[in-house]
């Protein structure tokens, strides 16, 4: 097929995607160009070669010229080079013989001068035409897909793609790290901007989890290490143990009633610290799994060794274990989402709001938990002095839009404000600011939730606050917080006196996100959020195969694009399973047997184990479903005998020496 | 944006060095991708091929660009510990401190050759890397190699000499 008539014969096209390229770079200069290298039959130059008559524009052309290599300038080959492939091949020719030229991401993109970016346009061209003379046919693997999927994290984003996935009738293994799924969506009071209850709307998919027969949770356990590639992953999790068994345990509840501890004494995770719980626990009343924990840190047993041990008496189906360890088990699944969400800002990181030195400055978590009906004041809000506030101010943006912790918007906050405004409102009669920068209600319903809010007399000042202070001027400001503010809407510095101030802490990156990331082998922008594959096209993808993306750990999103985001990693996963195999790039690394002297000098250097050493014949061999295709042995083998698809020696050295070609 | 200008514009009489830049496909390459989508400028003197790993880099290929005419020499790679294959910018490293004494011994300054570790989120960085390095070309001026034919003797010299017929190629 690819030398009819023995020779090669090139055809070279060069897109002005639009203005993109044509508006810098002369692209007709460059075909010209392009048209008097060696071997090049049709040097074309076309307004959006992507585009249907683009490609078939290609397709014609290799029948009628007869040409067996193509080169295609135009952008990023990340983004068109499956495009263009598949136009080879429908023009009959093996889509190994077409090279892409990154003349946009690289060239008009970053340029301002005509000349040089034309120049350099041609360099590449040249380059490319070196190279693909090279290009060999190549045959595209196939692997197949283990039709298990395992879900990493137990928030909204997990909790929906697992149960997408489970009523899809696939295999699910959820991995959350704390106690009990839910996550930071079980804390909230009411959501916005319809007021739903979260708990009301959440507990019951956390129960449907639970009784799935196709979902297996595993609660307060971590992924330890993933091996393995698309389609075929090696899963090591550790499930911590409770010291509660959770096959035996009823979730009666009896053990931490009946717990040494008469009253619960300790910080208590899920109410921020405004409640206190035992050291055996349940996170909150509707958990899921209904199994109690024993905290070793507090629990006098493992402190001393010498307790009563009520709840082992109190346990009537013998539950409770000391001597239970950590386990680790074993999985294989295809693909995997990661959807392990957000930490909440340290407010303590901005000290002149007194987060942490002013006991009624709250953060709006700690407000979710008080207005909550079964948070630890039963919805009554009371600060921390025992009095009701009868004003509050809402202090926006803390921790988000600001050069000194976090740059980005968290994108929920000016509506959880408001809706935080709002209840506070209706539990207390208080008068309520909100101290804003910029008002931002992008969604929907969510315009007409703060103008409901402006009716409801909830009081907006905009500007950013400067400090939070118990200093009095006089006497209307004895015993209050004075919130110091320059009004920019009156153009004049204020000074507001309220019983209570929230901090609307914006949203981060866990702190061990970068562990995490490296755990999958998936990027983080600079922030620290997950990267996904393309921002536009691709938003759940990865730059692993077979590992996506749901909810905040990519970036901060509210409740209705989370599920969103979730579905749509549930359903990129069901389209590999469904589909069974994945083809692969070519691009791995064989060896030349008559060449390989036996140093072994690769062996070691392959990170996955794919180069075995044949001793009987003294030769290195690569076992392709094993190799990634890096080329790293390529580069280190002495005599040459190892080389890659698609990354031969020669195509480099072509490519380089042409780019190096200057007219 | 005018500083910018004036630094493309006044190659036009004087010497604009050619480097030839090695991105891997996973960080330094979609790297120059976002520079870009972010519309950032840069100097235009660099001519990027893009290999799968920087563990790739045959130490070759970084002489056969400066034997083809090349002042500089750039590789790009993800940070240590970001490989996308695990380790291999480490190999990529260790070869690096081995080149950088040959280059030296063949009298190659070493800022004419670059390692730089530079992930797919550090759009700008190109930018920073791409500027520093040009102008230091600048100030070095071209490189004259009185060996380019040693180099290149010691390259894979039966390459030249085949040639582009087609039975060859296909029977490769």
């Amino acid at each position: 097929m690819p030398d009819q008539n023995g020779s090669v014969r090139i055809g070279v096209y060069v897109c002005h995607c639009g203005s993109n390229i044509a508006g810098i770079v002369d692209c007709k200069a460059v075909a010209d160009y392009a048209a008097g290298l060696a071997h090049v039959a049709v040097a074309r130059d076309y307004k959006y070669m992507c585009s249907e008559p683009g490609q078939e524009l290609l397709a014609k052309d290799i029948q009628e010229h007869k040409l067996n290599r193509i080169v295609v300038a135009s952008c990023s080959p990340h983004l068109h080079e499956h495009t263009f492939r598949e136009a080879v091949l429908k023009g009959g020719l093996n889509p190994f013989f077409m090279h892409m030229v990154n003349i946009r991401e690289h060239d008009s993109w970053v340029h301002l001068n005509h000349d040089p970016a034309t120049g350099k346009a041609k360099n590449l061209v040249s380059g490319a035409v070196r190279r693909v003379a090279r290009q060999r046919a190549l045959e595209k693997g196939s692997v197949d897909i283990h039709p298990d999927v395992l879900v990493v994290g137990g928030g909204i984003a997990g909790i929906h793609a697992a149960l997408t996935l489970a009523n899809a009738g696939k295999k699910v293994y959820l991995v959350e790290r704390q106690p009990t799924i839910g996550g930071h969506m079980a804390q909230f009071d009411k959501t916005f901007p319809t007021l739903d209850c979260a708990a009301c709307i959440l507990t019951p998919k956390m129960s449907q989890v639970k009784a799935h027969k196709n979902i297996t949770l595993w609660t307060y356990s971590d992924v330890q290490k993933v091996d393995g590639y698309v389609g075929n992953y090696s899963v090591k999790v550790r499930k911590r143990t409770r010291y509660i068994r959770e096959d035996l345990c009823s979730g009666c509840q009896q053990c931490i009633e009946e717990c040494v501890y008469k009253q619960p004494k300790f910080y208590d995770e899920f109410n921020q610290g405004l409640g206190k719980r035992k050291p055996v626990y349940l996170p909150f009343p509707q958990a899921i799994p209904q199994t109690p924990v024993i905290d070793p840190e507090t629990c006098i047993m493992f402190k001393s060794g010498k307790c009563k041990k009520t709840c082992v008496e109190a346990c009537e189906r013998g539950a409770i274990d000391f001597e239970l360890k950590d386990e680790e088990v074993d999985i294989k699944v295809g693909t995997i989402i990661v959807a392990t969400g957000f930490k909440a800002f340290d407010a303590a990181r901005v000290p002149y709001y007194g987060y942490g030195h002013y006991p009624n400055v709250y953060t709006s978590l700690e407000i979710e938990r008080l207005v909550n009906a079964s948070g630890p004041t039963s919805g009554h809000v009371v600060m921390r002095d025992g009095k009701e506030p009868k004003s509050v101010g809402i202090i926006h943006c803390v921790g988000s839009r600001d050069e000194n912790t976090n740059r980005w918007c968290s994108r929920v906050c000016c509506m959880y404000s408001l809706k935080l405004a709002h209840l506070l409102k209706e539990h207390t009669g208080a008068e309520v600011f909100n101290f804003y920068i910029d008002m931002r209600t992008p969604g929907k319903g969510f315009e007409e939730f703060y103008q409901r809010l402006l009716k409801e007399g909830v009081h907006f000042i905009r500007g950013r606050v400067a400090e939070v202070t118990d200093w009095a001027y006089d006497p209307s400001e004895e015993g209050k917080l004075v919130l110091r503010v320059e009004d920019t809407l009156l153009g004049m510095v204020r000074r507001i006196p309220v019983d209570m101030v929230v901090l609307s802490v914006g949203l981060e990156p866990h702190k061990d996100a970068q562990e995490v990331r490296r755990l999958f082998n998936i990027t983080c922008a600079n922030e620290g959020w997950f990267l996904e594959r393309h921002p536009k096209l691709a938003p759940v993808n990865t730059f692993t195969d077979g590992i996506f993306l749901a909810g905040a750990c990519q970036g901060p999103k509210d409740i209705p694009d989370t599920v969103a985001q979730a579905g749509a990693a549930a359903a990129e996963a069901l389209a590999l399973i469904d589909a069974g195999c994945i083809e692969q790039e070519p691009n791995t690394a064989y060896v030349i047997e008559e060449h390989c002297s036996g140093c072994k000098t690769c062996v070691p250097l392959c990170p996955f184990g794919a180069i075995s050493f044949k001793s009987e014949v003294n030769k290195a061999e690569v076992n392709a479903a094993l190799c990634k295709g890096c080329g790293t042995c390529v580069a280190a083998c002495p005599s040459g005998s190892l080389q890659q698809h698609l990354f031969e020696d020669d195509e480099i050295f072509e490519e380089i020496e042409g780019v190096l070609a200057y007219v | 944006m005018s500083d910018l200008h004036n630094i493309q514009a006044a190659g036009k009489g004087g010497f604009e060095p050619r480097i030839v830049a090695i991105f891997c496909n996973w960080c330094t390459y979609l790297a120059a991708d976002l520079a870009g989508t972010s519309r950032i400028k840069y100097p235009p003197n660099a001519r990027v091929v893009r290999v799968m790993c920087s563990g790739r880099v045959d130490p070759q290929f970084v002489l056969d660009a400066f034997a083809s005419g090349a002042d500089g020499v750039l590789i790009g790679g993800c940070h240590p510990g970001d490989c996308h294959y695990q380790e291999g910018n480490y190999k990529t490293l260790r070869r690096v401190e081995l080149l950088r004494r040959v280059l030296a011994a063949m009298g190659i300054e070493e800022e004419r050759f670059r390692l730089e570790w530079i992930s797919a989120a550090e759009g700008d960085r190109v930018r920073v890397v791409m500027e520093d390095m040009v102008a230091k070309l600048k100030a070095l001026g071209p490189l004259e190699l009185e060996h380019a034919a040693v180099i290149h003797g010691s390259g894979e010299v039966s390459r030249e000499e085949t040639a582009l017929a087609g039975e060859e190629v296909a029977a490769r």
